[in-house]
């Protein structure tokens, strides 16, 4: 490769060179100004225009042709139909006028190359034709926002009550599906309590148990440093530092402690929530409403196929609602493509991985989904068993 | 008349050349020395764009493969055995967004022709205040010399995008680029943002006091109407990016929370609260939005005067096309959302700025039909400066039809940061913008240097360029419409777009046509300032004022007094003259209407 590419631009730069000799040659040979163009060459750069919009309509039939087969296939949800009409009907007036205007561009600049003994028509304006191609885009562009904007208010308003709540959730570089379990309520979440057992952040009474003993021997173990450190030094005021940060972090844990236990509920909404990575299911034909977050910085959930994507905002609950249409195996079916998946791509810069920061999709009947989502281990046994292995491990060592 | 103007240049080079070098060359005041230090420091960044655009086309289309060259640009650290680094890909398509978007097309236009043309067209000894004219400069300069460096960081420059969203760009924690690169970066573009001032400033003033006599602004030419407009623009929005920078600055260094809430990051929980990462992009792109009609606008007024002169006929519509400039200034201001309409921002924002985003294709396709209409029977002479023009006006349409399906929040749900945006933006702004500068450079190199570019280079640089600039960025449209991300290290993790594999390849070879191609350019360049052919007073024939003061570069521009302007700048094969072209310096002859009216 290193070669070839290293050919590639040394043949390059020959080429060049000769030419700019060639060129250097022939003018001192034949007089001609830099400013004053030959009729030789008008006449070469008209035809020139004229080949390259052959060429240039031809590059886009053959993108068409050759690529059209890979472009998405038809949209695997209900707002998502809706969408690729409007989309068809943009395509249409686009290409429309890319043609028509390039057609003239291209035309007159060819039709109308400097010729003997004819001169330019002295013409500046004529308000009749402006007033047409001011009010003709105009009238183009009003229905093109008309049926743009009542498109785009059908997707984001009309929501169901009935529908199935997923939380997506987004964190430098994976991603978590969290299903609501048999209450089929979300627990809560609150970013404070983030650890190695507790990813996501989730709210119960075990993880706040949890989270102040392990501020607490961290505490303890930065007194301990403390003591040990030269007093005034600067490890003595850094750790002093991370105390204090300790203690603030605590005290909020803590308060909302207090605020959630006013209402105990809360506290047992989260253990029946299912998690799960890498892969997701959903059940075909049901709305599904999906609450979108970040706990790091922005990510964005780009479901292609089901044209739908939506920012994922740390410090703000986003959300984007749709409803599958087509289960992956009449995906496949229509796709030819027996391993063709749904994905979940991330799609807003959020560093090195970024570009691999994926999940796959599975849309299936009802039961199957059930079926699924059955195997799946809540929260709470999932927490037990990493706990369990996180002390298992620690005792080994 | 042109004789007294020759005579006059040679009285005055004994004068000229007993100027210090520092003066002169370094901290000069004059604006067409000021110009030309833009012209060359913007072409410089571009190539280093250039060239890290060219690097990392080469991960896309052989993604994984070691190259020689990459290991040779970017050291070991960053290119082991020639593989390129995820975070350093980030890292240079960050900084070649930067560089193109703000080092070339903002400073290097802006600052190239509105230095140049101001003055000139507008019959004026030079700009309101030369010091500010030269303070621009030399924050400009100083601003890219920090952005350089901040290649040079330890942990990588800058890697955030170019729209450097916080969480990623507040948090140094984030990502390596995060760190000391992206606190070099703030401070490159707030100097930036400073030169971009001043210079504006001063060129709205000039435009304003500074028009010689009988240059009503009915007559300016529609180059000083677009640096007008933009300068206007400029004014008004850098300073929005300059808070939203400082804002940044704050809550990476003195933990507060603009824009940051509920973030743990590196095993740590922060105390933020209350901030939002929303708050800086609407910030960003109240000047984000704008900065694209930034770097239009000029590029629409250089065209102008390069399709009239070369048609030898009006341009057709001056008061149409004014009437654009000031619509497309105004709707830019109010249309900055349509980069947020799936950021979780308000649905109903969304359907506003829908709307308001069509509308600018009104005024958009009214120039294009102009620009039309003024080949339509015209007497078209090919000179380089006018096929970049021409190769302008089509690459406008091809980006701003696409624009069209931008605009539309429903059907930008899936397009947005794909491929198809980044092909969108390339077409309509990077490739627009960029021929619109050669075209201004092949016209006006003479005005710069006293000599011409060589023709026949400049031909084969625009066919090269043009070639390969629909190379590069139209197939992507293609990968976008398939759902491809941008700013993706890689694709190989998805056999969904293995099918395009090949296609990238295309891709990169067509950029690797082109980057060789501005080598010509490059040549051409600087060949020509030492050995092109002189230039006569008037190369092309043009009736603004530019071509009326001597080959010779002199202080004050004209050696006697200020020309008067008795005409608009088009009358080009005006019925009943001898020439084809009537310096706006000729008196109307008796019952000559002027202007739009002079049928
Ligand atoms: C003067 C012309 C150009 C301008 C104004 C320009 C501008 C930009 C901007 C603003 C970005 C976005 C950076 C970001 O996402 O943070 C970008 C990205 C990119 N540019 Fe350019 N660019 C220009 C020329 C080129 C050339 C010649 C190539 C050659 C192939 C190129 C290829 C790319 C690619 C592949 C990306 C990255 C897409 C991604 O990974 O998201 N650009 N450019
Ligand atoms: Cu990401
Ligand atoms: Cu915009």
């Amino acid at each position: 490769m290193n070669i070839l590419l290293a050919v590639v631009v040394v043949l390059g730069i020959i080429t060049l060179t000769q030419l700019i000799r060639v060129f250097e040659l022939t003018k001192s040979l034949n007089g001609t100004k830099d400013n004053e163009v030959t009729d030789k060459e008008n006449n070469g750069i008209a035809n020139g225009f004229m080949l390259y919009l052959i060429g240039l309509f031809s590059f886009f039939i053959w993108l068409v042709w050759a690529y059209g087969p890979f472009l998405l296939p038809e949209a695997a949800s209900v707002h998502g139909e809706k969408i690729d009409l409007l989309m068809n009907f943009n395509w249409a007036i686009i290409i429309t006028s890319f043609a028509i205007t390039h057609i003239l561009l291209f035309y007159f600049a060819f039709k109308y190359k400097r010729t003997k003994g004819v001169k330019a028509d002295f013409v500046t304006h004529n308000a009749k034709l402006e007033l047409v191609w001011t009010t003709v885009p105009a009238i183009v562009l009003a229905i093109v926002i008309i049926y743009g904007i009542s498109t785009w208010n059908d997707i984001m308003t009309d929501e169901p009550e009935d529908a199935l709540t997923i939380e997506l959730f987004a964190k430098q570089f994976d991603w978590t599906a969290r299903y609501a379990g048999e209450d089929g309520v979300l627990g809560k979440s609150n970013y404070r309590l983030i650890s190695g057992t507790n990813p996501m952040g989730l709210v119960t009474l075990e993880t706040i148990v949890e989270k102040l003993a392990e501020l607490e021997k961290k505490k303890a173990k930065l007194e301990l440093k403390l003591s040990n450190a030269e007093p005034n030094g600067t490890i003595a005021e850094n750790t002093e530092e991370k105390i204090r940060k300790i203690d603030k972090h605590f005290a909020k844990v803590f308060a909302y402690q207090k605020e959630m236990e006013m209402d105990s509920n809360l506290f047992l909404t989260g253990h029946d929530d299912i998690p799960v990575k890498v892969e997701f299911h959903l059940p075909v034909n049901k709305p599904v409403k999906f609450f979108i977050r970040s706990r790091d910085v922005l990510h964005s959930v780009y479901m292609p196929h089901f044209r739908a994507q939506m920012n994922a905002v740390p410090g703000m609950l986003t959300s984007f609602y749709f409803t599958p249409n087509k289960t992956t195996d009449e995906m496949r079916n229509i796709t030819k493509n027996p391993e063709f998946d749904y994905l979940l791509l991330c799609n807003k810069i959020c560093g090195a991985a970024h570009y691999n920061m994926q999940m796959n999709i599975i849309v299936e009947s009802e039961e199957k989904y059930n079926a699924w989502l059955k195997e799946q281990p809540t929260f709470f046994a999932e927490e037990a068993r990493v706990d369990k292995e996180l002390k298992e491990i620690v005792a080994s060592n | 008349m042109e004789a007294q103007l020759e005579t006059a240049t040679i009285q005055d080079e004994g004068h000229h050349h007993s100027e210090p070098f520092i003066t002169k060359y370094l901290f000069s005041q004059d604006h067409k020395m000021i110009a030309k230090q833009f012209l060359i420091t913007g072409t410089i960044m571009a190539f280093v764009g250039m060239i890290m655009s060219l690097l990392f086309r080469l991960q896309l289309a052989w993604p994984g493969e070691s190259f020689g060259i990459l290991n040779f640009f970017l050291g070991d650290k960053w290119a082991p055995e020639g593989v390129l680094d995820p975070n350093m890909y980030l890292a240079l398509v960050t900084i070649h967004g930067t560089i193109m978007v703000f080092f070339l097309l903002t400073a290097g236009l802006s600052g190239t022709f509105a230095n140049l043309l101001i003055p000139l067209q507008i019959g004026a000894r030079d700009m309101a205040s030369g010091l500010i004219n030269m303070l621009s400069y030399w924050f400009f300069f100083l601003s890219s010399v920090i952005m350089i460096m901040s290649l040079y960081v330890e942990a990588g420059p800058a890697s955030a995008g170019w729209t450097i969203y916080p969480p990623l760009s507040a948090l140094p924690k984030a990502i390596p680029g995060s760190g000391t690169g992206m606190t070099l970066w703030l401070v490159s573009m707030s100097l930036f943002i400073v030169s971009s001032l001043l210079g504006g400033l001063n060129y709205i003033v000039t435009i304003i006091n500074l028009r010689t006599k009988g240059m009503k602004m009915t007559r300016l030419p529609l180059s000083i109407w677009a640096l007008f407009v933009t300068a206007i623009l400029g004014v008004l929005s850098f300073p929005v990016l300059l808070s939203a920078v400082l804002l940044l600055v704050f809550d990476r260094t003195f933990g507060t929370s603009f824009y940051l809430s509920d973030i743990y990051i590196a095993g740590e929980a922060l105390d933020s609260t209350g901030g939002s990462p929303l708050l800086f992009q609407h910030l960003f792109w109240f000047l984000g939005h704008p900065e694209v009609y930034i770097i239009l606008l000029p590029s629409l007024g250089i065209t102008s005067e390069v399709i009239s002169t070369n048609s030898r006929k009006p341009i057709f519509g001056y008061r149409a096309m004014i009437g654009s400039i000031l619509a497309i200034g105004f709707l830019s201001f109010i249309v900055w959302a349509h980069h947020m309409y799936i950021t979780g921002m308000n649905p109903f924002l969304g359907a506003v700025f829908t709307f308001t985003t069509l509308l600018i294709a009104i005024p958009s396709a009214v120039k294009v039909f102009n620009y039309i209409t003024t080949l339509w029977r015209g007497s078209i002479r090919f000179t380089p400066a006018m096929i970049f023009a021409i190769g302008m006006v089509s690459t406008f349409i091809t980006g701003g039809v696409t624009g069209i399906i931008l605009a539309d929040a429903a059907l930008d749900i899936n397009l947005h940061d794909t491929y198809f945006v980044v092909a969108h933006f390339h077409i309509v702004m990077g490739l627009s913008a960029v021929l619109a500068m050669f075209a201004g450079v092949y016209h006006w190199y003479p005005k710069m240097f006293g000599r011409l570019l060589n023709k026949k280079l400049g031909y084969l640089h625009f066919w090269l360029t043009f070639v390969s600039a629909y190379g590069v960025f139209f197939p992507q449209h293609f990968q976008g419409l398939a759902g491809v991300p941008r700013r993706y290290y890689s694709w190989t993790e998805y056999p969904l777009f293995a099918d395009f594999a090949d296609l990238s390849i295309l891709i990169t070879i067509a950029a690797i046509l082109g980057g060789l191609a501005q080598f010509i350019f490059l040549y051409n360049f600087i060949y020509s300032m030492y050995r092109g052919q002189k230039s006569p007073q008037n190369p092309w024939q043009s009736n603004t004022l530019e071509w009326t003061t001597p080959v010779k570069h002199i202080h004050g521009n004209w050696p006697g007094e200020l020309p008067t302007v008795h005409r608009w700048p088009y009358d080009y094969s005006k019925p009943g003259k001898d020439q084809d072209f009537v310096p706006q310096t000729v008196p109307l002859e008796e019952g000559e209407s002027d202007g739009e009216s002079g049928h």
